[in-house]
């Protein structure tokens, strides 16, 4: 394809245009990124009946697979797929390499902070991090100061948002620290894109990402106590009514280990014990997939059902390891997150590669009163939230929404942050059978065992199905597409 | 394996087999209609409904439309075979991982395909064919099972579900054939109803290729009861099952599973040993209700042995 001929605006681009948001696909001067010359090609050649086919077929794929999530709040229909959109998003090896060791640096400057926040807190005595800001936190877990965690590792699974701003710069939007989703839809897309586009797959030289499962084992593996070469591994999950649950299952698949929930587990002289068949048999690593709050009911909220009472105390007497460990949810608040590059700094004394998006933290002074005179400009959003839920979009707003979290920041400031409100990148998709643009992030998975960080090169590409809409969440009507990262 | 993993995959099994059962009966039943006065068809479908555990009010309820919802669609009637199937699919749900994703796939599938049929579409289009279609899905799922899953502990949890679940069907089954009959009342049951039995139960053409087409209530439950060969009737069924728990207890190697072993071996020797005069002669309903006793029996152990054990026992010296 010349870049000379002009495709926007032919079919089946008749209805895409550019805005000011970077579009993956398209230069501004409306020639086609070299990266993408391949699909152009293709998309020219399908008609909108065969895209369509292929959409039908990939959607059919994931009903027929229950690969579903639950959302919260609706009754009518509990679980529905996650929508997946046909078109690929593309990234040059380079654009990879940028993330990749963006993300190195970052994940081991958060662990080390970690660490130390639960240990001698230099950050904090050096002035760098304010101290009211981590007591004040709602994922401060006290109980775990000065224990010592496997290998200090905090974080072995993480998965960071990234968007990209018009200028073409991947910045980060949120890390997530806890136990962050969306890996087994990376997986699942790409199997079946695989099967969708098989040609053009084959035809562009994407590196692979099945190996996610076997690294992740990899990971916990090396997080294992010295004394067991080997360790029982198990994947513990709130059970079937969890929104993720499709990927628990998933990943134990994957990983061949035991899913259990807390009801299957317990602890004993705090050693930890699941119930099998053949009676108690002894767990060593848990790869937890419920919240700090839920783990434990002797130690967080009694109320807990979904843990496995004792579970700490094995824990902190190092019978059991768990991954993530507890508390890692201090280094991802969002107020936290507005001094990542400091923490960069302190900690690696390196420049940080991916740098982070302006934030007002609404509980310093002056933030707060430049916040609450610009809630029409800007994006609220809560420090402890994830998944879109409690998060104010300035321009999208009304009135009396505006109103509602002015009241809200002042009523408890540390709780809010405001961000300027981005220009996503937007990459095209196939909607009612035409291609629009739409805007995008990109979620990568990064594991860590405590020398090395693993992530395969790809990620979650998560899209905002609204048209004009910045908001990607799943919980919030967003989709996903698959996302190539070429050699 | 986990306790709540053998737990799901013992009931998924069940409620895949009761789905079957639900389904085979439906299809004997609107076929039967088909060339019958109304009045003959009355206590047929009341037959049916007995033999699923169901009591209708009045005669007025008895017709192919209502039943057939009441059998199919109504989620509130625990052997709807939706009902059956969301239970089977939510059981394999919780399981998924340890299932083959064939199997999963074409559970799920099923569920959707009946949770999306209304019964107005199913008479609609040709009734008899919907629950062909379910029972060729539900032997599809089957044959995935026994092809695609290791034939490890797992499996053997399987199969005990789904013969365990045969034997309590077919005892209801044959009870609400031989009760009528064996009280005399006359001309309450005929030529037509006890081939309609053997079809409840797939095994009209089994039966002839023994005995021939000479329809004999006495052989009718002979074959039902106590063929070694044919994998609808009882004995074969507590067969696999004997031999399912058995592997199951090698496996496990815990102290507790003699008594599983033994109640399974007592209801298999019963079978294996009995004679089907003595049976009817004795008491033929008392024997079918002794033989479920048994398997509850049965139920309960393995859930003591392998499920639902209590903690203490189980903890390490």
């Amino acid at each position: 394809m010349e870049a000379a001929q002009p495709l926007l605006g032919q079919p089946p681009f008749e209805r895409y245009a550019l805005t000011a948001a970077y579009d993956e696909m398209f230069a501004p001067d409306g020639s086609v990124r070299p990266a993408y010359i391949e699909l152009a090609h293709r998309l020219c050649s399908l008609s909108a009946d065969e895209l369509q086919q292929r959409q039908r077929y990939a959607d059919l794929t994931f009903l027929n697979q229950g690969i579903t999530f639950t959302v919260y709040g609706d009754d009518a229909s509990i679980e529905r797929i996650f929508p997946y959109d046909l078109l690929p998003r593309i990234l040059t090896a380079a654009e990879w390499g940028q993330i990749e060791s963006g993300l190195h640096q970052r994940i081991v400057a958060l662990n080390e902070f970690l660490r130390d926040i639960y240990h001698d807190e230099h950050i904090l005595r050096d002035g760098v991090v304010p101290r009211h800001l981590i007591y004040s936190c709602r994922h401060y877990r006290r109980e775990m100061r000065g224990l010592t965690v496997p290998r200090g590792v905090y974080i072995a699974i993480v998965g960071t948002d990234l968007v990209r701003l018009p200028d073409g710069q991947f910045v980060v939007l949120e890390d997530n620290l806890r136990v962050p989703s969306g890996v087994s839809y990376m997986l699942t897309n790409r199997a079946v894109m695989k099967r969708a586009l098989p040609l053009l797959f084959g035809a562009y030289g994407v590196r692979p990402i099945d190996h996610y499962g076997q690294a992740l084992l990899a990971t916990l593996r090396a997080l294992a106590p010295a004394h067991c070469p080997e360790p029982t591994i198990v994947l513990l999950t709130p059970g079937v009514f969890n929104s993720a649950y499709f990927e628990h299952t998933f990943l134990a698949r994957q990983m061949g280990i035991q899913l259990v929930e807390g009801r299957d587990l317990l602890a004993h002289n705090n050693v930890i014990y699941m119930r099998t068949t053949k009676g108690l048999q002894r767990v060593d690593v848990i790869y937890r997939r419920i919240d700090d709050d839920f783990l434990d009911p002797m130690t967080f909220r009694p109320d807990s059902i979904l843990g496995v009472p004792g579970l700490f105390n094995a824990y902190r007497a190092g019978n059991v390891v768990l991954a993530n460990a507890i508390g890692t949810g201090i280094a991802d608040d969002k107020a936290i997150y507005s001094y990542a590059p400091d923490i960069i700094r302190y900690y690696l004394r390196e420049e940080p590669i991916l740098p982070n998006v302006p934030t007002y933290l609404c509980d310093r002074p002056a933030d707060r009163s430049y916040v609450l005179a610009h809630l029409d400009e800007l994006v609220v959003k809560a420090v402890g939230e994830s998944g879109g839920y409690d998060m104010l979009i300035g321009p999208h707003s009304t009135r009396e929404e505006q109103a509602l979290f002015a009241e809200r920041i002042r009523a408890n400031p540390r709780n809010y942050i405001a961000q300027p409100t981005l220009q996503l990148s937007q990459a095209p998709c196939f909607i009612n059978d035409v291609i629009e643009p739409r805007h995008v992030d990109l979620r990568p998975f990064v594991l860590f065992d405590g020398e090395r960080t693993t992530i395969v090169p790809g990620g979650l590409t998560r899209v905002a199905l609204r048209r004009g809409s910045l908001v990607v969440n799943s919980s919030q009507g967003g989709g996903s597409k698959d996302t190539w990262v070429l050699y | 394996m986990l306790s709540r993993v053998a737990d799901s995959l013992f009931w998924m099994s069940r409620y895949l087999e009761r789905t079957e059962h639900t389904a085979r009966l439906i299809g004997v039943g609107l076929t039967q209609i088909l060339d019958q006065t109304p009045q003959a068809i009355i206590p047929r479908w009341r037959r049916l409904l007995a033999a699923l555990h169901i009591e209708p009010a009045n005669d007025g309820l008895i017709d192919p439309q209502v039943i057939t919802r009441l059998l199919t669609s109504e989620a509130g009637n625990p052997a709807s075979i939706v009902a059956c199937m969301t239970l089977a699919r939510e059981n394999a749900r919780q399981v998924r991982e340890q299932i083959s994703s064939e199997m999963w796939e074409y559970i799920n599938q099923l569920y959707l395909s009946v949770r999306a049929t209304s019964i107005e579409q199913i008479w609609r289009d040709e009734p008899v064919e919907f629950y062909q279609m379910v029972k060729e899905r539900l032997l599809l799922i089957q044959g995935v099972t026994d092809a695609t899953m290791n034939h490890g502990e797992g499996w053997h949890f399987i199969q005990v579900g789904r013969y365990l679940e045969r034997i309590w069907a077919t005892t209801l089954l044959l009870e609400v054939f031989f009760q009528p009959y064996l009280a005399g009342d006359d001309g309450a049951i005929d030529a037509i109803d006890w081939v309609a039995l053997l079809k409840s139960c797939t095994a009209f053409e089994a039966y002839c290729k023994v005995y021939t087409a000479d329809v004999q209530p006495a052989l009718v439950a002979e074959f039902l009861l106590l063929n070694p060969d044919s994998p609808r009737s009882i004995r074969f069924a507590a067969d696999q099952v004997q031999t399912s728990l058995a592997q199951i207890g090698q496996l496990a190697g815990t102290r507790h599973v003699a008594r599983v072993n033994r109640l399974a071996g007592r209801l298999r020797a019963q079978l294996d040993y009995g004679q089907v005069d003595e049976i009817i002669g004795d008491d033929l309903l008392r024997f079918l209700s002794q033989i479920r006793q048994q398997c509850s029996a049965v139920h309960d152990a393995i859930y003591r042995a392998y499920i639902s054990y209590p903690i203490d026992q189980a903890l390490p010296q």
